[in-house]
């Protein structure tokens, strides 16, 4: 059987400062876990992954919105604790890397709560 | 005076490695009180994670961390463990050797022949909201806990959040305050639908104001509050005046009093020997997730472990006289009279 290799897909950063920042993302890793593997600064990631803090916030961008859809209730109820909240808010760690958000962009607020 | 407690050892932090610390003191003929700052037992697994799933307690596939606080609750009622709940240890001193002297923020004084300290993340404390230049309003208008409702009586209040702490003390408040707003990012609330009833019934009759917003600044003088900025959600800011906010954005986990207490650190953590699990301080112990040793991993298995040494070592302390044998409870029969299984 022949094994087809797709390319990962690939997630943006862009931190407070302007800063740009491509990286490679596994497919089922959070969006969470992709910046923190990768060491993209200002995503603290407090509880581990556990949707129980609001420290892994960030804006996804306007074109993207569609695709990572609408927090969940809960993730709702974190978000009132996080700095700056917006309508583009999410908290990464509840957004799954797929081949569909092969280039996401997401931008990282000036800080986390 | 209040009368002080003996026991052999004091467990600080009721989390899951405080738990199992009973068991395997218990084993070893040990009493223990534990005193933990939340009002209910579990630490994070009670307090963070009470519905998710832990994949790696070895032997048990799945279990949510509610579930795990049961049955640790469950396999050391043989040993029956004193609580103390909603209590912060504000002091640990040594007066013996080893002997503790032990007292916690609501004046109770304990006398340990060992410490444990199993306090996890540290404790569990207020949330700081998100606002630039708040901490010069901190203790003077700015408030993360009511003690005394008489204090805000004839003021305009600010009260932040959409949980069950600011709508109990919006609508505890309310009738004694000049005006109460609440401010919540958004119109839907995680509080209890009874509370956030009431609230919309006190908005309806112009008793009190509901702002849908975050606030972005503070306005005022020596730590005294003049106003608020409130963002709201279509981006247009607007100042709120008021003599008092009580933000409510839930706990957070700080290393609190145990820098205090003369035990060595390691930035928020406290270095312990893998043979005991002892600290600097001989007698007192660090075990779970607030101490690091070469290699730590913060697992609850890992904790489980170390609780299991930590009890040998306390045992000698305990008893300078006993010799310790070590057995299983699969075969030992004093173990098993111990559980009540024999």
């Amino acid at each position: 059987m022949s094994h087809t290799l797709q390319p990962m897909p690939k997630i943006t950063y862009i931190t407070s400062d302007g800063t740009v920042r491509t990286v490679e993302a596994e497919v089922g890793a959070t969006v969470m876990e992709t910046a923190i593997k990768n060491g993209v600064p200002g995503i603290e990631a407090e509880c581990g992954g556990a949707c129980a803090c609001a420290t892994c916030h960030v804006y996804v961008d306007e074109a993207w919105r569609e695709k990572t859809g609408e927090p969940s209730p809960m993730e709702e109820d974190m978000l009132d604790f996080g700095y700056d909240v917006r309508p583009s808010s999410r908290l990464s760690c509840q957004i799954k890397v797929s081949d569909d958000l092969d280039g996401l962009v997401v931008r990282v607020p000036e800080r986390q709560a | 005076m209040t009368e002080t407690i003996k026991t052999d050892a004091l467990i600080i932090g009721a989390g899951p490695v405080g738990l199992f610390a009973v068991f395997e003191l218990g084993l070893l003929d040990m009493k223990a009180h534990l005193v933990d700052i939340l009002d209910k037992v579990g630490g994070q697994c009670a307090e963070l994670y009470p519905e998710k799933p832990i994949y790696d307690i070895p032997g048990i596939p799945l279990i949510t961390g509610q579930g795990l606080t049961e049955a640790l609750m469950e396999q050391i009622k043989p040993f029956g463990p004193t609580f103390h709940l909603g209590e912060m240890v504000e002091s640990v001193e040594k007066i013996g050797e080893p002997l503790f002297r032990v007292t916690t923020d609501r004046g109770k004084v304990f006398e340990a022949k060992v410490v444990v300290i199993a306090a996890g993340g540290g404790s569990f404390q207020p949330k700081r909201p998100p606002i630039n230049g708040i901490e010069p309003y901190e203790g003077k208008s700015v408030f993360y806990a009511v003690r005394r409702m008489e204090q805000f009586r004839d003021q305009r209040l600010l009260i932040v959040g959409g949980g069950d702490s600011a709508l109990d003390w919006t609508l505890n408040l309310q009738p004694l305050a000049r005006r109460v707003t609440l401010v919540h990012r958004r119109d839907e609330f995680r509080a209890a639908p009874d509370s956030v009833n009431k609230m919309r019934a006190l908005v309806e009759s112009g008793a009190m104001d509901l702002r849908l917003g975050q606030v972005t600044a503070l306005e005022g003088v020596n730590g005294m509050l003049a106003a608020a900025v409130i963002k709201s959600n279509d981006g247009t800011s607007t100042r709120v005046e008021c003599d008092a906010m009580l933000p409510f954005f839930g706990l957070t986990m700080k290393l609190g009093p145990v820098a205090s207490w003369g035990v060595a650190l390691q930035g928020d953590l406290i270095p312990v020997d893998t043979e005991k699990f002892e600290t600097n301080i001989p007698g007192m112990f660090a075990v779970g997730d607030i101490n690091t040793y070469p290699g730590k991993l913060k697992l609850i298995l890992s904790g489980f472990h170390e609780v299991a040494l930590m009890a040998q070592k306390a045992h000698r302390y305990v008893y300078p006289d006993k010799r310790l044998v070590f057995q299983y409870t699969t075969s030992s029969t004093s173990l098993q009279k111990k559980l009540g299984v024999g």
